[in-house]
């Protein structure tokens, strides 16, 4: 008995302390509903609620909806209902913690677009001053090296053929066939429904044979880039080109990461090019010192990936796989983006050196989930992709 | 000790007795409870743990389809045809593949006989609204799994069995006949079910489910059976056999699941190891390497699998297991 959380006298009931747990589920990560909350009292109602095992099990079956989620119950079950018989103060939390996380990322996300923005506004010179306090000292000295790197050493012309190769990349692998079929002047097999009609006025002979075919659909790209100290001398390359990539399909999607994962696709889409290079370095800026490829996967795997991530997309990777976090959450997170159905293409820079092994952990953690693992030196090498992803 | 009474008392007092609490307890009693289900599943040879019981026992009491996720062979399909056989519902089944489409999972129109009766009226000088509002009504229409659960005068048990090989846009589509139980055809108009299908939907995690089928479904994982759970399972399933032998044999299967394999043998391969080793009259495992080699084509299902587990390894395991 002594391990029951009891409840203060005040609390209003047995249905507010189900919307309490569900509240505490939620602010654990499980993604719940109102129906959820429904659900779960309609199904306590059909068991002998008063035992706690039982309940237990009818609240998991509700509530859990995957094996991640159902492992982790017990243990969230346990903080809330049994928390070794001490007093809960508020049954239904405040959403002061939900609420709190959420305006930290985005005041996060805002310093990156704002405050820094105003340090580095296009106008400064290359290598400003960052006179914004102690403590930051390395990491806008990083920061200054990829801001007059992308500035300077991207000419007019490479980001014209980087954008150029882009968009053909996009169209080779723009388009994957459909399983069902679809009405269509030509097609491969007879609609019979439409002959059907077309053959009453005729007596049941058929005259016109309408046809059907597998339409073709769209495929999806996604394309995440690593823009980390190692990487800087690509960067010029792998933006413009996922610039082309972007600005040639309005569905893709591309990312930045380095120590966090930043979405770009709105700052490519910028009608001026000049100006999305400059949206996209105070982006880019934001960022911290070392490379964590797979943090920023894990973040894309659990986050956008949940959306963004079906069979019919196609997932690149611009990275040279050096990587500061434990090789086996790269393994992970790409095993779940896998799940999700997408097809994964890992382009690095490095591979196109002679003798180039994929040697580095967190390389050779990702190499099996990969579905392509293709050099990305030069132009060259990207434009030389296309016929290898239209054989994928 | 009750989550009720830590609702009621607040202070943690006596726990009181379920029957006194109120009209809802005595409710529930009406009810069949969750253990009978369990107790009746083992009946038949079904040995359910106590999650997947509840889960199944609340999807039904709420009408809500059941998603059960985990390996191959661990016995999601099999679930379904128990609750069929328990309930003495029909078991209506919906294999998905990629691919799968309207016409073969509701409903098509058979085509030849369509074009057949046209001929025919249009011999017999019959006017053309006619011939279509008679070729285009039930008796020309072909039902597949999911019109026909929606259909039947009794409540079938809908299987849907490995969703996540369907595609994105057939899972969509299902989303709206689990929540409605309607189906709309334009030469006929909406259907709507009579009674309301008893729905088990499987996956094994060829692709992530989207969330909102997620939602919709009751959620049950499962798992590979621990040892009391397995040899219950063969023993209820294999009557004949020498219970030291079963206890052998679990004890080696579970020693195998261990092992690092690309393919872990389900329950499905153990009741077949089972039957194997029956069929080669085998009494003990450590006896006969040889055939015990022979008979683990039916766990190990690749070459790598094969080749990671030799005839040393084997006789080993099975040393432990005995």
């Amino acid at each position: 008995m002594s391990r029951v959380t009891r409840f203060a006298a005040r609390d209003p009931g047995p249905a507010a302390r189900i919307v309490g747990f569900i509240a505490h589920l939620r602010a654990n990560g499980l993604r719940l509903g109102v129906g959820e909350t429904q659900t779960a009292l309609a199904a306590l109602s059909h068991i002998t609620a008063s035992d706690p095992d039982q309940a237990r099990r009818a609240l998991k079956s509700v509530c859990a909806a995957n094996s991640d989620e159902a492992a982790r119950f017990d243990a969230l079950f346990d903080s809330y209902w049994r928390n070794d018989g001490r007093v809960r103060e508020r049954v239904t939390p405040s959403d002061r913690g939900g609420a709190l996380r959420m305006q930290n990322t985005r005041d996060a996300s805002g310093e990156n677009s704002t405050m820094r923005g105003q340090i580095h506004a296009p106008e400064d010179g290359p290598g400003a001053a960052h006179g914004d306090g102690t403590g930051r000292l390395i990491a806008s000295r990083t920061a200054s090296l990829m801001h007059r790197d992308m500035r300077t050493f991207v000419s007019p012309q490479d980001i014209a053929a980087a954008d150029s190769i882009a968009r053909r990349l996009a169209q080779s692998l723009a388009y994957r066939r459909s399983r069902r079929r679809r009405a269509a002047r030509r097609g491969d097999q007879l609609h019979f429904r439409r002959l059907i009609r077309a053959s009453l006025s005729t007596g049941g002979e058929p005259l016109t044979l309408p046809r059907k075919k597998r339409p073709d659909r769209r495929v999806r790209i996604v394309a995440l880039c690593d823009v980390s100290g190692s990487m800087t001398c690509y960067a010029r390359i792998f933006l413009a080109f996922l610039a082309g990539l972007v600005r040639g399909d309005d569905a893709t999607d591309a990312w930045l990461f380095h120590t966090r994962l930043v979405r770009i696709s709105e700052a490519l889409r910028d009608p001026d090019p000049l100006r999305a290079l400059n949206r996209l370095t105070l982006l880019a800026e934001g960022f911290g010192g070392g490379t964590k490829i797979g943090k920023a996967l894990e973040e894309f795997a659990r986050g956008p990936a949940r959306h963004s991530v079906n069979s019919r997309t196609m997932i690149l990777i611009l990275s040279d796989g050096y990587d500061t976090d434990p090789p086996e959450q790269i393994a992970a997170a790409l095993a779940r983006i896998k799940r999700r159905g997408g097809r994964i293409l890992w382009l690095n820079p490095l591979k196109g050196w002679k003798d180039y092994a994929p040697v580095t952990a967190a390389m050779a953690a990702a190499l099996p989930h990969l579905d392509l693992f293709a050099a990305a030196t030069t132009l060259a090498d990207l434009a030389a992709l296309a016929p290898r992803l239209e054989r994928l | 000790m009750s989550l009720v009474c830590m609702a009621e008392g607040g202070t943690g007092g006596q726990p009181p007795d379920p029957r006194s609490i109120s009209g809802t307890v005595k409710e529930q009693m009406r009810m069949p409870d969750w253990r009978d289900l369990q107790a009746g599943m083992a009946e038949r040879g079904y040995i359910a743990g106590d999650d997947l019981a509840m889960a199944l026992h609340i999807a039904l009491a709420l009408e809500r389809p059941l998603l059960l996720e985990g390996a191959a062979g661990v016995g999601k399909t099999e679930v379904a045809r128990i609750l069929a056989a328990l309930k003495g519902a029909r078991l209506i089944r919906l294999q998905c593949y990629e691919g799968l489409d309207a016409a073969q999972a509701i409903y098509e129109w058979n085509y030849p006989r369509q074009l057949l009766a046209i001929r025919a009226a249009a011999e017999g000088g019959e006017t053309g609204a006619g011939v279509e509002a008679r070729i285009f009504s039930e008796d020309y229409l072909l039902e597949r799994p999911l019109l026909q659960a929606i259909r039947q005068a009794e409540p079938p048990v809908l299987l849907i069995d490995e969703i996540d090989r369907a595609d994105e846009e057939f899972e969509a589509y299902l989303l709206e006949i689990l929540s409605d139980f309607q189906i709309s055809i334009p030469e006929l108009g909406t259907i709507t079910a009579r009674a309301r299908p008893m729905v088990v939907l499987t996956a094994n995690g060829t692709r992530d489910l989207s969330d909102a089928l997620r939602r919709r479904c009751i959620y049950a994982h499962v798992d590979y059976p621990d040892r009391a759970a397995e040899l219950a399972i063969v023993q209820s399933r294999c009557p004949g056999t020498d219970a030291a032998l079963i206890r052998q044999i679990v004890g080696f299967v579970q020693a195998i699941r261990r092992e690092d394999l690309e393919k872990t043998p389900g329950i499905a391969e153990t009741l077949d190891f089972a039957a194997a080793l029956a069929g080669l009259g085998i009494n003990d495992l450590t006896q006969d390497p040889v055939a015990l080699q022979a008979a683990l084509a039916t766990l190990l299902k690749t070459q790598s699998d094969r080749a990671a587990i030799p005839t040393e390894v084997a006789q080993r395991l099975a040393g432990q297991a005995a």
